[in-house]
């Protein structure tokens, strides 16, 4: 039979964390997830009274980037509360228990905790060649996901390989690396990034314990909250894109001046994420910050959407260093050349036709002349 | 007396006054947007002296894209409109190929552009069905335009308009993608005006029916006997 499960606040109390160490973990969770100030006692009574869920944390392919930006969430608590109390009973990198006994964990989650666990997943899924690139335990990645998704309350893509596919599926995509949205009938809250922002991790989290089900997604499916905006309207460079002023080249006056990274290739036009707001690290930095312009990691496709350095990509089939502009501009030269010649040919054309025209009416006028003489 | 022995010719009210604005304001939004469009895309190195708040030529680039392409819009959407309301020349038969007899002609034109052959004796009054295809396949560029525009445009704007259309962004898989292609239309643009233009002239010049200024003042000119033909 399965216990209630203890809450959150039971469970840090447990660990010796203070009634103000946990209100402040709340105001911090509540502030991260874009809760009010006059919402934070709900946040409160969430985690006072809500058994933890439980929580599967999948890994398929992937590099761990988005575990490793998990741990360093801004406030240690968060950590330790997420990672040692939300229950976290299945993960790879980051369970006690190995071989069977994991997988024992696994499925006894799954059978305990039907239609309520919140099923976290790391990385793509190989659908090609039945999978064998991905194998866990004896299974299938894809295997692995669907039982468990089968059954979980909630699915979030952590990432963006579990959303997009990112680098494993960037062409050619040797093993049919599929994001995990694909294999699912279920909603699935993606929250991409390369890794995404742990902040924005945990906030997601938090909305969830406190809210329930109930993100509000954009139409690619990403929390508003958090994907809502453009790198590029909430840049601190902004102004100076607006005033037309730009980095040329890595190492000139206006890099060190801090001028916009647009003409250097800068996707956060283009990107949907909060790095410029909530920024890493405890609000350290941000790519753009730091001197280099965001490369568009939480955007589908990112990896084949060009160079890192330049903003306009190549053409679609014409090879490498042809921009839309290259192909462009030829193809307007060679119209040019084509309508020059055109006009060329027409008027030798037409002066034929007016000298022909010319000729039959001086005739006609001859004709008419010798008529009128003969009256 | 005549210089040349010609046929009469006959005065014909082709362009409605709609048209004929539609026209020339499509021209200059379409002018209008390539500059700014392609300033976008590719920002030029000037006013690198100044500060960014003694200057906002770039905001005022895109401003200028912006307003130009709701004009834009709305004065397609308008002519959307008149294809169906407006007179013979104007309806959207002329735009979609659906008789025999247009691509018969189709053909033709194509004879008369390329290969340069004569004329046959009966032009159309109006569009050729060539031009009338050109016209409905630019069409369909000013659509995929307009929804790719807006769709990019959405994001920093709080307008309904350009709301309708953010469904084009995660059919095309981001806004990446999208910017793209909005970009590579750009070149459909360049190209279809240096050609269209010239086309004008070249019918002109070879007609000699005032098909340059009939969209200035809506007169064409019309052989007698053509007229009595149809």
């Amino acid at each position: 039979m399965p216990k209630k499960l203890p809450s959150f606040w039971e469970a840090i109390e447990e660990k010796g964390y203070s009634r103000r160490d946990f209100l402040r973990y709340c105001s911090i969770a509540a502030a991260m997830a874009g809760i009010e100030a006059a919402g934070l006692p709900k946040v409160v009574r969430a985690f006072e009274k809500k058994s933890r869920p439980p929580v599967i944390w999948l890994h398929f392919q992937e590099c761990t980037c988005c575990s490793e930006s998990f741990i360093r969430s801004s406030h240690p608590i968060v950590a330790d509360v997420i990672l040692d109390y939300l229950s976290l009973d299945y993960t790879e990198t980051l369970q006690a228990a190995a071989g069977h006994q994991a997988e024992k964990c696994l499925q006894d989650t799954i059978k305990n905790s039907r239609g309520e666990y919140i099923l976290l997943v790391e990385g793509s899924i190989p659908a090609g060649n039945d999978g064998i690139f991905c194998m866990i335990g004896g299974r299938s990645a894809e295997q692995i996901f669907k039982e468990a998704a089968q059954d979980a309350g909630t699915i979030i893509a952590w990432g963006s390989c579990a959303s997009n596919g990112c680098v494993q599926s960037a062409k050619p995509n040797p093993t049919n690396a599929t994001p995990i949205h694909k294999l699912t009938s279920k909603p699935v809250i993606k929250v991409p990034g390369c890794p995404p922002i742990a902040d924005v991790m945990t906030g997601v989290i938090t909305h969830l314990l406190v809210y329930g089900n109930v993100q509000q997604l954009d139409s690619q499916g990403r929390p508003k909250e958090f994907y809502s905006r453009r790198v590029h309207d909430t840049c601190y460079r902004r102004p100076y894109y607006d005033a037309g002023l730009f980095v040329e080249s890595f190492d000139d006056e206006n890099a060190r001046k801090g001028y916009c990274l647009y003409k250097m290739g800068c996707k956060g036009p283009v990107t949907y994420n909060a790095c410029a707001v909530t920024k890493w690290n405890e609000g350290t930095s941000f790519p753009i910050q730091s001197g280099h312009g965001c490369i568009g990691c939480s955007e589908d496709n990112f990896w084949d959407n060009g160079p890192f350095y330049r903003h306009l990509p190549n053409f679609p089939g014409f090879g490498i260093e042809s921009t839309a502009d290259t192909i462009g501009t030829t193809l307007g030269v060679a119209t040019a050349a084509g309508i020059a010649a055109h006009a060329v040919a027409t008027n030798i054309r037409k002066k034929k036709l007016i000298d022909g025209q010319k000729e039959r009416a001086l005739k006609d006028k001859d004709l008419n002349g010798d008529e009128g003489g003969k009256e | 007396m005549t210089e040349f022995n010609s046929p009469v010719f006959r005065r014909i009210y082709v362009w409605e006054f709609p048209v004929r604005i539609y026209h020339w304001l499509n021209a200059t939004c379409v002018i209008l947007l390539i500059i700014t469009g392609y300033l976008i895309g590719n920002p030029q190195r000037i006013f690198y002296a100044n500060e960014a708040y003694q200057q906002y030529w770039f905001g005022t680039v895109r401003f200028t894209h912006f307003v130009t392409a709701f004009i834009f819009f709305f004065n397609f959407a308008a002519r959307c409109y008149w294809g169906f309301v407006g007179n013979s020349f104007a309806r959207w038969t002329n735009f979609i190929p659906h008789k025999k007899s247009q691509w018969k002609k189709i053909v033709e034109v194509l004879r008369i552009d390329i290969l340069q052959t004569t004329p046959s004796k009966h032009t159309d009054i109006g569009h050729n069905p060539l031009a009338g295809l050109i016209y409905f396949l630019s069409f369909l560029v000013f659509a995929f335009q307009s929804i790719t525009g807006f769709a990019l445009y959405a994001a920093n704007s709080t307008s309904l308009l350009p709301k309708f259309f953010t469904w084009i962004v995660p059919l095309m898989g981001g806004d990446f993608a999208v910017r793209q292609w909005h970009h590579a239309f750009m070149w459909f643009f360049i190209l279809f005006t240096m050609v269209h233009v010239y086309l004008v002239f070249y019918h002109d010049y070879i007609e000699g029916r005032g098909t340059t200024s009939s969209m200035v003042g809506g007169w064409k000119f019309e052989k007698d006997e053509e007229l009595k033909r149809d």
